[in-house]
């Protein structure tokens, strides 16, 4: 009976006026209210633990906001928490992982990139072979590369060091020093080469998708004038996709911050990237658990993709939602 | 737009022969190719072969065992238990995180207020790490001071929930980090699918009278196949590669239960030097991908029009 007034009152046209608290919001509503919480406790409670003193986190409330709040713990994971004998905290990680991340991120790009244009505007015979195996590589599980990646990148690494040795004699003759031996396994740049092939299959697509929507009279009228190979790259393609270079990047960061098994393998201790090190501190057997120190540890390390995350927006949807669609 | 570049000769002049026609993007390509075929097939292939012979330290390519390793692989508990993990936490986190995505997509799609923020809370853990992830739940999960603890000084004093401590249930805890990570993923894959729905099918149903829970389940998922077959092989490769959230979260205890054959692998190859062990242990990990992957492919490239 109400509802039919109100409709009389407000005329006829136009769609019914929606109440703002019928069952179904409130269902709805609640429902993602609820959700919400749940996937923000684990970030809450990290953050709490992180503020409060050891005594306060053993009386066990771990959802309680801090009584009384220190950045002690904060302090004392970037600098001074241990890892076996090594007490420097985990600030030698994270600039490890800076190390590790820029060339990374720099090279797997520009080679991705390239690939992707030679696909999408050059295709030759067999390249959609070569795109195919790609893609399928992305699925094959990475324990069953990892061994032979080790001897290729020892054995490389010897090459390259009996060729640059090989210069010795003259450069010592000439008064120069001489090189030394060079090292891929268990190097930084040994890492940077398996980031930069892992990262193939999913930036290849990415850029050949998107080189393949650039419009091709723009292409071909660039032909006409000239233009070859590198020449298009560089004077259109690379300055109309800026925003794909912008998804790739936060994909490729994200992704290589938070690697653990390739950092794991292929690099020691001295180079150990954030996450790696991170894992060492908080479940090394020795010494009392400060839990407190723990989370700090465990909040920095994810600072980073969580600033990208949240500074990203859309953007960072639509570089996890390119892998999603097929080639 | 005067270029003067190296690719411009061959491309526009004479072509000596097929090989140098389009070199530029040939050479460009090296890098490519060398990842498909070097990496991806060869190396593949070298692990495939050498988890044949008794390779130790080091891969012993000359002694041939045939079967041995995978006869030894599964008569150990160790792998054992690592295959009935990753099965249980396989099968519970793709069910869980189809219908937790699908659900929560279903929620967002409703032309709701908030959804950027909303979407932005469920999808922040996939940008963490799986050891922060790990990390997080391991401290939440703590037996003394975390939830257990918790819940009972509140005053249900019985109530119990240790799955860091109890071999029995310990994937369980694994998994609900899991699915706290990847479910906002899988939410997005589907919420994308979603909204490519034509919105006549929404005014037909909304026409026939058909409330929108049926409408989602009985028209929009049936329609939505394709994506949830591209869900289902994305979460399936990520499962099998699931090992930096045990390592960080359990380590693989309490003793051996919470076990996954990626860490296995990387254990006899690197700790326990038993080369050939890990071979065959990783070979059996593609062997499960494939099995996946071939009918999603042949479902997706072979029916219809060549791909």
């Amino acid at each position: 009976m109400v509802d039919a007034t109100v409709n009389t009152q407000s005329g006829p046209r136009g769609p019914k006026p929606k109440k703002a608290l019928s069952s179904t919001n409130v269902i709805i509503y609640g429902t993602l209210f609820v959700v919400c919480m749940y996937y923000l406790l684990p970030l809450y409670v990290m953050i709490v633990t992180s503020l409060k003193g050891m005594p306060e986190v053993r009386l066990g409330n771990i959802f309680g906001p801090p009584v009384e709040v220190t950045f002690q713990p904060w302090v004392k994971a970037w600098s001074e928490a241990c890892t076996g004998i090594n007490c420097e905290g985990l600030s030698r990680g994270f600039w490890n992982s800076v190390w590790i991340l820029v060339p990374s991120v720099i090279i797997s790009i520009a080679i991705a990139s390239v690939s992707g244009y030679a696909l999408a505007n050059w295709r030759f015979k067999g390249s959609e072979v070569f795109f195919t195996i790609l893609i399928f590589g992305a699925f094959i599980p990475y324990q069953v590369m990892i061994y032979p990646i080790v001897i290729l990148l020892r054995e490389s690494g010897e090459g390259i060091t009996s060729v640059l040795k090989a210069f010795n004699p003259m450069l010592e003759a000439m008064g120069f020093e001489g090189f030394k031996t060079f090292r891929l396994m268990g190097s930084v740049s040994g890492l940077v080469i398996v980031h930069t092939i892992f990262g193939m299959p999913i930036l290849t697509l990415l850029f050949r998708n998107y080189f393949t929507s650039v419009p091709e009279e723009l292409f071909k009228a660039a032909r006409v004038d000239g233009a070859g190979f590198w020449g298009i790259y560089f004077r259109i393609m690379l300055p109309m996709s800026l925003p794909i270079f912008v998804v790739a990047m936060i994909l490729q960061v994200t992704g290589i911050w938070n690697d653990f098994l390739f950092g794991v393998i292929y690099t020691k201790p001295e180079t150990y990237p954030m996450t790696v090190q991170l894992n060492n501190i908080v479940n090394s057997v020795q010494g009392v658990k400060e839990y407190n120190v723990n989370m700090a540890a465990t909040l920095l390390t994810g600072l980073v993709p969580l600033v990208i995350y949240f500074a990203s927006g859309k953007l960072f949807v639509r570089g996890i939602a390119a892998g999603a669609v097929k080639g | 737009m005067a270029v003067t570049d190296t690719g411009q000769t061959e491309v526009s002049t004479k072509r000596p022969s097929r090989l140098f026609k389009n070199i530029a993007a040939k050479i460009a390509a090296i890098p490519m190719i060398f990842t498909a075929l070097v990496v991806f097939v060869g190396c593949t292939l070298w692990t495939i072969y050498h988890s044949f012979t008794r390779s130790r330290l080091l891969p012993a390519p000359d002694k041939w065992v045939g079967l041995d390793n995978y006869e030894r692989l599964w008569s150990e508990n160790r792998w054992l238990i690592s295959i009935e993990n990753l099965a249980i936490y396989g099968l519970c986190s793709l069910v869980l995180s189809l219908t937790i995505g699908f659900v929560l997509a279903a929620l967002l799609d409703r032309k709701i207020r908030f959804e950027n923020t909303i979407r932005t809370i469920i999808l922040y853990p996939f940008a963490l790490s799986f050891v922060v992830t790990g990390l997080a739940w391991q401290w939440i999960l703590n037996p003394e001071l975390g939830l257990q603890n918790t819940v009972r000084n509140i005053g249900w004093e019985s109530f119990t929930f240790d799955p860091l401590n109890n071999a029995d249930i310990v994937i369980y805890g694994v998994l609900i980090a899991g699915i706290w990570q990847g479910s906002g993923f899988v939410m997005v894959l589907l919420l994308a699918g979603m909204r490519g729905i034509d919105e006549d099918v929404w005014k037909a149903s909304r026409v026939e009278g058909i409330p929108a829970w049926k409408t989602y389940i009985f028209i929009v998922i049936p329609m939505m196949r394709p994506v949830f077959v591209t869900a289902l092989v994305i979460i399936s490769a990520g499962i099998i590669k699931v090992y930096d959230l045990v390592v960080a979260q359990t380590s693989g205890g309490p003793g051996i239960a919470s076990e996954v054959p990626a860490k296995y692998v990387i254990e006899k190859m690197f700790q326990a030097q038993n080369l050939g062990l890990g071979f065959a242990a990783s070979t059996m990990m593609l062997l499960s991908v494939l099995v996946v992957l071939i009918p999603w492919a042949y479902l997706e490239f072979g029916g219809k029009k060549n791909g």
